[in-house]
């Protein structure tokens, strides 16, 4: 049996190492267009800021392929599918024979069409090799405008702001990290950030990038839809990611935004499997596949596309919107659907104290949780994550969900019960 | 491996348990000395919850399909294969709290005097009873051994 899988980040890695249990013998080919695959992606921010050097960035040591008997070819695209003679040709020609194929091949960042994006100093911050460039230039009390208050751009700006650059965030919606936090949140960490000196711009894009008048190929600033013109050495795209599916346009294999895939993580095409930030993956709380470019979600998936790939069934129990950050060290956990639209559908349950900044917000439907926001008291996250994922009926909770002094044992017995004999489910393998 | 088990109807809510976890997991290992002047002051990692008349404690679970070392974004939570207990590594992990999203028992704590980054229980594998276990006066924690 040969296992190929392209792409070795959390996805391909969680991959490697179900086929593993299941199958010791069978080969596995791993190709990776990066050279070193199996650093945390999220880290790059701690890399740019000097918390973390690459060697702490390691999600698995040195040894991890050897140890799993996997034959890495680094530095090498895939740049074609072949599904007919089922095989992945390589930017050298190779042609890699597989049984079964695995695309881990994650996200590439948004870049709108914007004037003078090819100037000097322009960066977008997905890969270890955009953080080593934007190191290599950066310097204290140089000014960059980061594109996007979403998480990268968030993430981005904080590694910035330590290495001493005046940062200003422009955001085209009326909030930071709008998708994930609603008013209330995001004003606490909008506070946190202009207390670090981060200048937030909200309702505006960037419409063109301007160059020097001594050398127009380095950025001199930039023009936001308004007229209104920053100046900047470093301007960084930080809008988000879309799946990369260049590899199967035009094959056999169903997308949509992403590769679709079933809850085996199997394509419409036998024996081809997808995850991570490529696919669409389902959604628990929407009960439907979307593209959730998320680390748990992408290594959940690649776990379960190797089990089933070494013909161990697992399910994929489903994911949705699960982001825990802590950005300008504000703790926050956001999960589901936490900016609902129908009001008549939804029962909102509301803390606020703001002076200790703390902030619990659950959303239900039907008496079951579907998502839920927490600021600066965070522990009893899990929990309500479990009450979602099994969609336990909390009518008799209540506002006890969101009070001070919620824990495990304010759960009715037959839950605590259940939870401590049968474990959290929220696991690919059958008990 | 060894497991501990947790019958609430024994449970007296002392809080001894905390109390001993958070010495065991102190420098000195005296109780006088953690408590009063040990910097950074350490972090039990066993959480005593109460919902009157209802109290027990909750450590790791040590899953056998642990959710926090799926969801971990830096390679610091891991399932040992052989002991069987999960690890976490203070020196790997980043504090960004994903393993507390998805840990259903609250077994993961914020070591916000120590390290910064996330704490939980280790089993006490040093010792041949878990310190919690060890100083539960009413039998309401258990360590057994299963396979
Ligand atoms: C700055 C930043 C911060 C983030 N923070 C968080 C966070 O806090 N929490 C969270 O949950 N998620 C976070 N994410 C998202 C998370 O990193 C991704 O969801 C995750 O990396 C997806 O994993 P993946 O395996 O699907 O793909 P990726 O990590 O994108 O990896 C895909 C790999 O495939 C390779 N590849 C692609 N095409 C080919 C090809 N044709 N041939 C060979 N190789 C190929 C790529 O080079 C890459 O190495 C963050 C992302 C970024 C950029």
């Amino acid at each position: 049996m040969r296992y190929v899988i392209i792409g070795g980040s959390a996805g391909g890695i969680g991959a490697c190492e179900a086929i593993r249990e299941v199958d010791p013998v069978g080969e596995i080919i791993l190709i990776s267009e990066e050279p070193f695959p199996q650093y945390s992606r999220p880290m790059i921010s701690e890399f740019l800021s000097g918390k973390a050097s690459f060697e702490k960035m390691k999600y698995r040591g040195d040894v991890f392929w050897k140890e799993n008997n996997v034959e890495l070819k680094a530095g090498r695209k895939a740049v074609h599918l072949d599904l007919k003679e089922r095989c992945v040709e390589l930017d050298n020609g190779e042609k890699v024979k597989f049984d079964r194929l695995l695309i881990a091949t994650g996200g590439k960042p948004i870049i709108p069409k914007t004037e003078g994006i090819d100037k000097r100093g322009v960066f977008t911050f997905t890969t270890i090799s955009d953080a080593e460039k934007l190191l290599a230039v950066v310097k204290k009390n140089q000014r960059a405008v980061v594109i996007g208050g979403g998480l990268i751009g968030v993430s981005v700006a904080e590694a910035l702001v330590e290495r001493g650059v005046v940062v200003t965030i422009v955001e085209l919606k009326d909030r930071i990290l709008s998708l994930i936090l609603d008013e209330v949140a995001s004003r606490i960490i909008r506070d946190a950030m202009e207390d670090s000196g981060v200048t937030i711009i909200t309702g505006q894009t960037v419409k063109s990038i301007t160059g020097k008048y001594e050398d127009n190929t380095a950025v001199e600033g930039v023009v936001l839809s308004n007229g209104e013109e920053i100046p900047c050495g470093l301007v960084i795209f930080a809008i988000g990611v879309i799946p990369r599916t260049e590899l199967v346009l035009g094959t056999d294999i169903k997308t949509n935004r992403g590769i679709i895939v079933d809850r085996y993580m199997r394509t419409n095409v036998s024996d081809v499997y997808a995850c991570g930030d490529v696919a669409e993956v389902y959604d628990f709380i929407f009960g439907e596949n979307r593209v959730l470019p998320l680390w748990p979600t992408a290594h959940l998936g690649g776990r379960v596309a190797g089990y089933n790939m070494a013909g161990k069934k697992a399910l994929f129990p489903g994911g949705t919107a699960m982001s825990a950050l802590n950005y300008f060290r504000v703790p926050v956990i956001s999960v589901g659907l936490v900016n609902p639209t129908n009001n008549n559908e939804y029962e909102v349950m509301i803390q606020h104290d703001s002076v200790r900044k703390i902030y619990r917000k659950v959303v239900l439907r039907h008496n079951v949780i579907v998502g839920f926001l927490l600021v600066n008291d965070i522990e009893r996250a899990g929990t309500l994550f479990y009450l979602m994922h099994n969609f336990v009926d909390v009518k008799e909770l209540g506002s006890q969900l969101i009070s001070d002094d919620f824990s495990l044992a304010s759960l009715p017995f037959d839950i605590r019960r259940n939870l401590f004999m049968e474990g959290t489910r929220w696991m690919v393998l059958p008990n | 491996m060894r497991r501990i088990l947790v019958f609430e109807e024994y449970c007296i809510g002392c809080g001894l348990c905390e109390v001993y976890c958070r010495v065991q997991h102190s420098q000195s290992k005296d109780l006088i000395k953690a408590y009063n002047r040990e910097q950074p002051k350490p972090l039990s990692r066993v959480k005593l919850v109460k919902a009157k008349p209802v109290s027990f404690a909750v450590q790791c679970r040590h899953c056998k399909d642990p959710p926090c070392v799926t969801a971990c974004l830096s390679g610091a939570m891991r399932r040992d294969n052989d002991s069987g207990l999960v690890v976490h590594d203070p020196d790997k992990c980043i504090g960004c709290w994903t393993c507390i999203m998805v840990c259903p028992y609250t077994a993961i704590s914020i070591n916000v005097l120590g390290s910064g980054v996330v704490a939980k229980c280790d089993l006490c594998s040093t010792l041949d009873t878990p310190a919690c276990v060890a100083n539960c006066p009413n039998e309401a924690l258990v360590c057994e051994e299963v396979l």
